[in-house]
């Protein structure tokens, strides 16, 4: 009666020890049972895993040592059992026992669980007319010792002696919460909306599977949605995996249509993180960040993202571009996301917030400092997620900070985000690239600090450096040096720095101590500064704000907890598809991006150092993104153009297979998103798809 | 249809419709007490075609002249007089010299099963005979005690042949068997497993035991997969000690394992044993094995797959040759005086004009009498109340406004998640409207939650009643205590964990069946228990009302399932014939038959009326934990642990469909209103639905196929299976279409 569903695997069953008393199973069979008196407990314990044993060895009998029975006679005093009769014993008991593990199975299957507990034991008993053990009901797992000594191997399970005393002095536990009621949305018309009630309609490793082995079969439901896609377009894709005839495996074309649900939450939650709302904007970050569905609208975010960066580093909209910030952050958040994919967009833009020679409109009074330091915390954490031997994404970022820090003509902004860049990837950087060049970098400062004033926004930006560098070096330099902190030694081997970074080190040494002593006597307090952002400028409350629990209601019909399902709401209207043509910020950009690259190269400091600048010839070269570069994990790539290749997208090579034919509808000015032209691409290829939107 | 044996036809019968099982709480009376008693309900009937008081042989007579000993003894003399007129024995013939043979044994059971075939044959009488509520409850004890009848059994086991030599017999055969032709080796293939069954269990009982042993290693490799789990429990036999008590291994003896086999391959077979003079394997095929030789083409190995599987072989084809009524009851006609205002106040235009069409489709609909249908009083049904009136004219109308489900148009599925359960929840059910949804706990409780807006409110103690004018036209709505409204309700009474749940029809009772081998029944009025309804002894694995209500039916462990009425304290039928439990039991939408499905891997169709099983159903290869009938009354839809739902045809008897996609047990079916989608829920978290329509409409049902009941299926799971819907962690263990089609399901988050 063991059935298929639960398949035991015996932690340990080896040759004769009286009963083995532990095991757990596949299907978190963990239930142990056991009692100095019960014998029936541990048999069965050990049967069932025996009878386990026997499912691999076809059907051999497995029956109880011999050994067990004297060991369980003499628990209950019975002294000299004769071989005989503990032959004949345990051949009884054994079968007696199967038995009633099938019953209890019996049990387990109609408590409709997985899980055998020792109640299903104690119910087969009572159908045996047997009296079942009382108070066995442990729910965790009870570990078992072992010990062995005069030959003899005992598995045991250690009892202790409970004060009672102590039982009534301690508080009551807290009261296990009661059953309660949800009702959701498994499926509406067919198609099961993405809400954190149902499973991510992929997951991430299918995420994973589907970016590293593309030409692997995907998942049914995707598939489908492939295939449903296909036929609408009209093209000549061959319809699902099965029917493929063709020996020639095309990669499965991405999936470029959203529901008009998703089309309505893109563009809530799009609104929201880049409106004046902060509260909405909380809402929507929130959302970005838990949402399970988020899928399939990744590639439009993404888009939307290193678009909107672009457009307003042009226009210096520090607000905005925090905003985005912000957004990358709760997408990086959000556990089901696979972001792998769209790193070639993500780090440029992230990059281009660190290091990009002017965010805002008034460098002197705006704090794009707090900014720079954001995306490089961003940055940190993406090259800690992402960075793989592949990809190789943290040496090249730090290639490509350490190479415009040692540009001399690289601006103070610049060389601010670099260093900012570095510092956060952690101590061993700082130590290895930054701590060396302190002294060069304080004679910098000393030069604009001491020398003839030359602008203020140059004084203010030296003002920065040095504060952060003292910041990051400080916590490094106490740890690498010995203690005396010698204020002559230090002005030695650091130059103009020196002084300053003695007072640092011994604050932070001080500080250490306290913090030392205060993990001693209470918990422990997180010192490292959570990587939000706090903006004081132009009116626009930065500061993430308390974020409310509950999301937007996305597509509202979608997650509507009725509480009456009893009246069949009309969810949705059919689900008539159509594409999202771009977005509104990519659409705005187009202009805005040439104008952006014709005049940033004289801006930003020199030759590939920004990745915002490496996209030029991409973008300028109109039938670019017909080059079809790999994202990401194009590891032989050259260390000249580190960032290059981020920038232009593979496109679904379906699309790159239809391009042929197609491209002369390409405009020209195509921007360098090559996804927008992935788009552009999809939108010629069906226009009857696009006239199908309802309204 | 041949026989093999001369002089078995008979006695077959009567095992078949009724095998009592021994060895349980029920009764430990002898196989031949069995058949006899157990043919009674069936011989008392009013049904007519009856042949089995025909045939009541000298040695059945005895039996029940022993029977009559006992009853007199234990002074049940109405029972005595029953039986006397049920057998046509006259009133002196219970003389003493008969006393030896059977009263020792047979407990109280006899008297039940007595009483049973009295209370037959007028349903709906009461049990007059109150004294034999003495003789309900046969004691376990006695059960575990010596047990004549087993010995009895199991002495056929007893002829004495070279142990050595069975390996032999089994390879020889086997050698055959395999040099055979190939489309007569599927078929005799087929007669692998009980040889190798019966010749084990043979030397066990002659006490080889290392002879056995080594047999069982050697050949149990070679049995079909989905003979496994019995094979396990059979290699845990090794001694003949073993054997007393063992339910698999008594119905290995008591049920014959019957197969179907084409003439020409049993001509071979036969031919082949003679030659060899292997008596010991023709011995073993003569006593117990029945047989089913038909004329025409040996069946394929696919075939024969589909069908096989059950504990005790495939269903004999007559077993499923009675007439079944299976079409629908006519609905009462109802005025809706209350449409036509309604209608017209939610939307003015245009509808007067519709509606005329849609009240004469509904009234034409109950006008035609459906040929198949029972007649209407074949089973007495509750009279309609006002309030059921009420609520047909409310159904009515949700079904005017129910969606037309189909491929393209799949129906929303809303999941209601239990949360904090801690594995406990073991039962759910919905009412019809949807309004209720009621969950049987582990924990022994029942609750009951409101889905909708309206709170759940108790009626007011007798003496707060007592002030009510009870002349006041809201006096329904008065009696209620707004003080207990609340969204839930919980109650207690059982003390075991509660496996079955069923709401009534007119939601004013709730039923539930529990591992203490109790149904209860509460009032969702005061949420109060009114009655335990004893008998099972052992746990109840499912209860249901009848869809008219005041009928219901419970299964379990004991392996019997038993018709209640409401207000009776005793079962009006009990459905006797399963082979291991029942697990799970449901109504058909006339109510006049049953469906019980069962650990013994068959399904059977039991006639309210008659008592008698009237279909088997084999194919399943795990226990069946979920069975559906399709709306109109003509197909049933069973799910297992083995994952495949598959679907029947009621009228025909045959297997129609198999649905495979799910990966583990499946806890619930369900069709949708109109029948175009059957949805099942699984063990493996999730909700699949498929295409009914389809899968029913592909029947082929031609002459052949019904004679012979060979079916060929086609394997088009793929294509009727409309959309698999995944769940977090929440096994689905309830489906429920409501009255406009929306698919609600239920089932416990599993962390």
């Amino acid at each position: 009666e063991i059935s298929s569903h639960s398949r035991f695997d015996p932690c340990h069953l080896n040759g004769s020890h009286d009963g083995i008393l532990c095991f757990s199973s596949k299907c978190d069979l963990d239930f142990v049972c056991v009692s100095t008196r019960g014998y029936i407990y541990r048999p069965v314990c050990f049967l069932v895993s025996a009878m386990a044993e026997e499912r691999r060895q076809k059907h051999c009998s497995v029956v109880l040592p011999t050994e067990s029975m004297k060991a369980m006679a003499e628990s209950v005093g019975v002294g000299q059992l004769q071989e005989d009769s503990c032959v004949a014993l345990s051949e009884e008991v054994s079968y007696r026992i199967k038995e009633i593990a099938q019953d209890a199975l019996k049990f387990m299957h109609h408590g409709k669980r997985r899980k055998l507990t020792t109640s299903d034991i104690d119910n087969a008993l009572k159908l045996k007319n047997v009296e079942p053990l009382y108070g066995f009901q442990s729910q965790e797992f009870i570990p078992f010792r072992f010990a062995s000594g005069g030959g003899r191997e005992l598995h045991f399970y250690e009892e202790k002696e409970v004060d009672l005393s102590d039982i009534i002095n301690t508080p009551l536990p807290r009261v296990p919460l009661d059953v309660s009621l949800k009702a959701h949305w498994l499926s509406i018309e067919g198609m099961q909306p993405a809400i954190p009630e149902n499973p991510p309609p992929a997951t991430k490793e299918q995420q994973k599977a589907e970016s590293t082995e593309p030409l692997k079969v995907v998942k049914p439901g995707q598939e489908e949605e492939g295939t449903i896609q296909g036929k609408s377009q009209g093209t000549t894709t061959p319809d699902g995996k099965g029917k493929e005839k063709g020996l020639i495996r095309l990669k499965p074309r991405s999936t470029h249509e959203l529901s008009v649900e998703q089309q309505l939450y893109y563009k809530e939650i799009t609104e929201a993180c880049v409106g004046s709302c902060e509260a909405k904007r909380a809402e929507a970050l929130q959302s970005i960040a838990t949402d399970p569905g988020l899928y399939q609208m990744l590639p439009r975010f993404s888009t939307f993202i290193s678009e909107g960066v672009r457009v307003n580093v042009v226009q210096n909209n520090l607000a905005l571009l925090i905003y985005l910030m912000r957004m990358v952050k709760a997408l990086m958040d959000n556990p089901t996301l696979y972001l792998e994919k769209y790193l070639h967009e993500l780090i440029p833009a992230v990059v281009t917030c660190i290091v990009s020679k002017q965010l805002c409109l008034r460098p002197d009074v705006d704090n794009h400092w707090a900014l720079r330091d954001f995306a490089a915390r961003l940055m940190a954490q993406s090259c800690k997620t992402f960075s793989t031997t592949t990809n190789n994404i943290q040496s090249r970022i730090t290639k490509t900070f350490t190479k415009s820090w040692l540009d001399d003509k690289t601006q103070w902004t610049t060389r601010y985000g670099c260093i900012a860049g570095l510092a956060e990837l952690g101590s061993d950087v700082i130590k290895t690239l930054i701590i060396p060049r302190l002294a060069v970098e304080g004679a910098r400062i000393k030069a604009v600090m001491e020398g003839p004033v030359v602008s203020n926004i140059d004084k203010i930006g030296a003002e920065h450096v040095q504060s952060l560098l003292l910041k990051h070096c400080a916590s490094v330099i106490a740890k690498l040096r010995p203690q005396p902190d010698n204020v002559d030694q230090y002005r030695t081997d650091y130059g103009y720095l020196g002084p300053m970074l003695c007072s640092h080190v011994m604050k932070a040494r001080t500080q250490a101590a306290l913090q030392a002593q205060q993990v001693n006597r209470t918990t422990l307090t997180i010192t490292q500064p959570r990587p939000t952002l706090s903006v004081s400028q132009s009116g626009l409350s930065g500061s993430s704000g308390p974020r409310t629990p509950s999301i937007i209601k996305v597509p509202s019909s979608l997650t509507l907890m009725s509480p009456r399902p009893g009246t069949p709401s009309q969810p949705s209207p059919p689900a008539t598809k159509y594409i999202v043509m771009a977005t509104s910020a990519g659409a705005a950009s187009t202009q805005q991006v040439i104008l952006f690259f014709t005049t940033t190269p004289g801006n930003l400091s020199s030759q590939s150092a920004s990745p915002v600048t490496s996209t030029v010839p991409s973008a300028t070269s109109t039938l670019q993104p017909l080059v079809k570069l790999e994202s990401g994990s194009g590891a032989g790539l050259t260390a000249s153009r580190p960032l290059q290749k981020y920038i232009v997208v593979s496109l679904p090579s379906s699309a790159s297979s239809s391009l042929e034919t197609k491209s002369s509808v390409l405009p020209t000015s195509i921007s360098s998103s090559s996804l927008d032209g992935g788009m552009k691409l999809e939108r010629s290829e069906s226009p009857g798809a696009s006239t199908q939107s309802p309204h | 249809m041949a026989a093999v044996q001369g002089g078995m036809g008979d006695a077959d019968i009567k095992t078949d419709i009724k095998t009592e099982p021994s060895a349980d709480g029920f009764g430990n009376n002898n196989a031949n007490d069995g058949r006899v008693l157990s043919a009674s309900p069936g011989s008392s009937s009013s049904t007519g075609s009856n042949k089995q008081t025909a045939a009541v042989t000298p040695e059945d007579q005895q039996t029940l002249l022993a029977v009559l000993q006992f009853l007199k003894k234990n002074k049940l003399s109405e029972s005595v007089e029953i039986l006397r007129r049920e057998a046509g024995l006259p009133e002196n013939s219970l003389d003493p010299k008969a006393n030896e043979s059977a009263g020792a044994g047979s407990g109280g059971a006899a008297g039940i099963v007595d009483l049973e075939g009295g209370d037959a044959s007028s349903l709906l009488s009461r049990v007059t005979g109150s004294s034999s509520a003495g003789a309900q409850a046969p004691t376990k004890a006695a059960v575990a005690e010596d047990q004549p009848d087993v010995s009895v059994v199991l002495s056929a086991y007893s002829q004495q042949g070279d142990p050595t030599l069975y390996k032999v017999y089994y390879r020889d055969l086997k050698k055959f068997i395999e040099t055979v032709l190939d489309c007569h080796r599927a078929e005799l293939s087929q007669v692998f497993y009980p040889l190798f069954v019966h010749m084990y269990l043979e030397l066990v009982y002659n006490n080889h035991e290392s002879e056995a042993k080594a047999f069982f290693e050697k050949f149990s490799g070679d049995q079909e997969c989905y003979y496994e789990e019995d094979l396990r429990i059979l290699s845990g036999l090794t001694k003949k000690e073993h054997m007393r008590g063992n339910e698999t291994l008594l119905d290995f003896r008591t049920s014959k394992f019957v197969l179907r086999i084409s003439r020409d391959s049993y001509q071979l077979l036969k031919r082949h044993l003679q030659e060899r003079q292997n008596n010991q394997i023709w011995n073993i095929i003569q006593e117990h094995l029945y047989i089913d030789i038909f004329d025409g083409m040996p069946r394929s190995k696919s075939q024969i797959d589909a069908m096989s599987g059950s504990l005790a072989g495939e269903a004999k084809r007559e077993a499923n040759k009675t007439k079944v009524y299976y079409g629908l009851l006519k609905e009462p006609e109802i005025e809706l005086p209350l449409d036509d205002e309604d209608e017209e106040a939610e939307n003015e235009e245009g509808k007067p004009k519709k509606k005329k069409p849609k009240k004469d489709s509904v009234g034409s609909k109950s006008k035609k009498q459906d040929p198949n249908a029972p007649s209407q009083n074949r089973i007495p049904l509750p009279e309609l109340k006002d309030s059921d009136k009420l609520d047909k004219i409310m159904y009515m109308k949700e079904a005017t406004k129910r969606i037309r489900l189909g491929p393209d148009n799949l129906p929303s599925v809303c999941f209601y998640t239990f949360l904090n359960a801690y594995q406990g929840l073991t039962a759910v059910d919905l009412t019809d409207d949807s309004s209720l949804i009621a969950g049987g706990f582990a924990d022994s409780t029942v609750r009951v939650w409101s889905v909708t807006p309206k709170k759940l409110r108790k009626v007011k103690s007798a003496a707060d009643l007592n002030l009510i004018d009870k002349e006041s036209d809201d006096v329904l709505e008065r009696i209620m205590d707004e003080k207990t409204a609340s969204e839930s309700k919980i109650m207690y009474g059982h003390s075991g964990p509660v496996y079955g749940i069923s709401f009534s029809p007119d939601r004013n009772y709730l039923l539930s069946s529990s591992e203490d081998g109790t149904v209860r029944l509460w009032s969702l009025l005061t949420f109060t228990c009114l009655v335990a309804y004893k008998g099972h002894n052992y746990p109840v694995w499912d209860t249901q009302f009848s869809p008219y209500g005041y009928y219901f039916v419970s299964g379990g462990h004991d392996r019997v399932a038993r018709l209640w009425a409401t207000d009776h304290y005793q079962p009006l039928r009990i459905f006797s014939g399963h082979l291991a439990d029942i697990t799970c039991t449901r109504f058909h939408p006339n109510s006049n038959y049953v469906a019980t499905g069962s650990s013994d891997r068959t399904i059977r169709l039991w006639d309210v009326l008659s008592g008698n099983c009237v279909r088997i159903f084999t194919g399943h290869k795990g226990p069946i934990h979920s069975l559906a009938f399709s709306p109109n009354g003509k197909f049933l839809a069973s799910g297992a642990t083995d994952g495949r739902v598959l679907l029947w045809d009621i009228g025909h008897g045959l297997m129609v469909g198999e649905l495979k996609g799910h990966t583990d047990t499946i806890y619930s079916l369900r069709f949708s209103r109109d029948g175009e989608i059957l949805a099942s829920g699984s063990m493996d978290n999730t909700v699949r639905l498929w295409d009914a329509m389809k899968a029913f409409d592909d029947l082929e049902t031609d002459d052949f196929t019904a004679a012979t009941g060979h079916i060929h299926l086609q394997d088009n799971s793929q294509e009727l299976l409309l959309g698999t819907y995944t769940t977090k962690s929440t096994p689905v263990i309830h489906l429920h279409f409501t009255r406009r089609n929306l698919l609600l399901a239920a089932g416990a988050f599993n962390p």
